[in-house]
């Protein structure tokens, strides 16, 4: 992680709390507060456009983010994210619609709910391991999709559900530009917390269970509970997600939980970097406009002999699949560690710049 | 109680159980020989299938000449996705492994769409008559075709295993891929070897699906169908997929014969499956056959 690159000399660490420090220098955490500060700007420099971009990277960000949690730091497979996804999306819905709690408080409620039934998906987390967990959570993606199509007082069935904008206090935020703050909020303090909780004692349990399983039992880590809890923050994080997304779209449809997107989740935190908390904000934002940039590319190729021959306007939406796929085959022969990796050695060749050898 | 119906669907169960069956015992060889778990496999069916349909329709080949040449064609790929595609990932993590195929079968899906369209189209008619009546009850012709084919790739494989020297060898690297490698057994050709026949046995299994129902994206379905049975029967058992794959085609149409009779909750058929596989994994994570893996420190 961070802590291990690129100390200056002389900066030396004396006790722990100095060694598990979210910044290693001074800079570095300048660097963030100045970056979050200028991103606050956004919305009145930037497009309509490329602010729905940065809201869906937001969005897609948190629910990964989850995702890293299980699979990157405790090396769990989880290959039913996007239904977690699409139960936060429902959750928060319904609990609005239904109880008329208001939109502030239904997002982290239905992170709430949704990381109760992630606790129950990851019971056969507790027995099972490796592949026999891949294929329980591919399970419980189709049981999930199944349960969305069948519970009508839930989903609204085939009718999709609607969601209230977001309000605070009786102040309603209306439209893209005030959104982008909820969601950099959410980003920000999502973020934050799975640091931090990586640094704590639960967050190194989390990793030793990752690293080395039976020695992490040996050590007294209950591997049960920490296998579940990683589930159910996942979960938690992917609710989170899927109310964002709900209340942004205001319209929830049975559409877009299924598989496809739990590999598109899966694509965002291998790209980024499996166990690596900045590399998944980069392996979203990579998946987010990997599609765009291809329909940018099939507009600027319109017309042109490459255009005739591949039909690209027509089969757009198969090339994007294929890419999301030749992507991820890519990145994990040539650069498993993802992109906070290289983004590392760039950074390092930086600073050492004359003499990088 | 609608008895008619009752035997009309497990008729049903059966044929498309062995089917399963058969997918799932090219899943567990691949599993066997080279520990990957294959999610496209039923990528592999659909390949397949297409190829084969593609040949008889756009080129008018006929079937006896067809199908042998989609079979080359099978092997081949087989070998080509073992070599530049999984041979790169031996010896990394589980998960990267699992991804690889995951991806793989995203990319064959989106490209089975991008050059064949979404449609279903109709394979060319391969029987003169459609109805068999047998013991009173009607009974297509392609049904049978299915069974007696189904059977066949299962003698098949049988006698692979058991007799051929080839089959011998691939025995032993499944059993201990450094003993085998001192017997003078090339593991890198066991490999290669396992996809190719993976990838064949899929594709005859992906034609005789075409031949029933037509050929549609639809038809990696039977890839994840293959969980079920292959959990059910364990994972490293050829003998046990072959079981939990009838075993999961019955469950499947006895489902959807107490759905339409009884339950009315409807998609029944499509998701009783999985609630058995959750099932089987909370109580017998290592199926009916299948070898309990004891760790050791």
């Amino acid at each position: 992680m961070a802590g291990q690159t690129l100390i200056p000399a002389g900066d030396f660490r004396t006790s722990y709390a100095a060694d598990t420090t979210v910044f290693p220098t001074t800079t570095s955490r300048n660097a963030m507060i100045a970056g979050i500060v200028l991103i606050c700007f956004a919305p009145h420099v930037v497009n309509e456009y490329i602010l729905s971009l940065l809201i869906q990277i937001g969005i897609f960000g948190i629910a990964a983010l989850g995702l890293n949690i299980v699979v990157g730091f405790t090396g769990q497979i989880s290959i039913g994210h996007a239904a977690f996804f699409g139960f936060g999306a429902f959750t928060s819905a319904y609990l609005s619609n239904r109880f008329g709690i208001p939109v502030f408080f239904c997002i982290p409620l239905a992170g709430v709910v949704t990381a109760a039934v992630g606790l129950v998906f990851g019971l056969p987390a507790a027995r099972l391991k490796g592949l026999y967990l891949a294929i329980a959570t591919l399970a419980a993606q189709y049981i999930l999709l199944d349960f969305f199509a069948r519970a009508e007082w839930f989903t609204g069935g085939s009718v999709p559900a609607s969601a209230e904008p977001f309000s605070i206090f009786g102040y309603m935020l209306r439209g893209d530009k005030q959104y982008f703050y909820v969601v950099l909020a959410y980003v920000v303090v999502c973020y934050l917390l799975v640091t931090n909780l990586i640094r704590s004692r639960d967050g190194r349990a989390l990793v030793a269970v990752r690293d080395h399983y039976l020695s992490a039992e040996i050590m007294g880590i209950n591997l049960t509970k920490y296998r579940t809890l990683s589930f159910g923050l996942a979960a938690f994080f992917a609710g989170v997600g899927g109310a964002l997304y709900a209340h942004y779209n205001q319209v929830v449809s049975n559409e877009g939980f299924g598989i496809d997107r739990s590999i598109i989740f899966l694509a965002m935190i291998i790209i980024g970097g499996l166990g690596s908390i900045m590399g998944t904000l980069m392996g979203t934002a990579f998946m987010v406009l990997l599609p765009e940039s291809m329909e940018w590319l099939s507009v600027a190729l319109r017309d042109s002999p490459i255009d005739q021959f591949l039909g690209l306007k027509n089969n757009i939406a198969f090339l994007r699949e294929m890419a999301i796929g030749l992507i991820i085959i890519i990145f994990l022969v040539f650069e498993p560690d993802g992109l906070a990796h290289r983004w590392r050695q760039i950074k390092a060749y930086w600073k050492l710049y004359p003499f990088s050898h | 109680m609608n008895t008619q119906l009752l035997i009309q669907l497990l008729v049903n169960g059966l044929v498309v159980g062995t089917l399963y069956g058969v997918v799932a015992m090219s899943f567990v060889l691949i599993y066997k020989a080279t520990q990957v778990v294959n999610f496209a496999q039923g990528e592999l069916l659909l390949v397949g299938a297409w190829v084969c349909w593609w040949l008889l329709t756009k080129y008018q080949v006929p079937f006896y000449l067809g199908m042998p040449i989609t079979l080359v064609f099978m092997f081949l790929f087989g070998i080509a996705i073992q070599i530049v595609i999984l041979r790169p990932m031996i010896g990394e993590p589980i998960i990267s492994v699992i991804m690889v195929t995951i991806a793989l079968s995203t990319v064959f899906s989106a490209l089975m769409k991008w050059m064949f369209g979404v449609n279903l189209q109709p394979f060319p008619r391969i029987f003169e008559t459609q109805n068999v009546n047998i013991l009173g009850l009607q009974v297509q012709t392609v049904y049978l075709m299915s069974l007696a084919v189904s059977v066949a790739m299962m003698v098949g494989m049988a006698w692979f295993f058991r007799l051929s020297k080839y089959g011998l060898a691939m025995r032993a690297t499944a059993f201990n891929q450094q003993v085998a490698q001192s017997l003078g057994i090339s593991v890198k050709s066991v490999f290669a070897m396992a996809w190719a026949i993976s990838a064949t046995v899929s594709a005859v299994a992906g034609v005789v699906v075409a031949v029933v129902n037509g050929v549609s994206a639809g038809l990696s379905a039977y890839g994840v169908k293959v969980f079920p049975a292959a959990i059910l029967g364990g994972l490293d058992s050829v003998g046990g997929a072959v079981l939990g794959g009838i075993i999961i085609g019955l469950l499947e149409n006895v489902a959807h014969f107490l759905d339409s009779e009884y339950l009315h909750w409807g998609n029944l058929y499509e998701i009783a499956p999985f609630y058995a596989l959750i099932i089987i994994l909370m109580i017998k994570p290592y199926g009916l056959f299948g070898t309990k893996d004891i760790e050791r420190v």
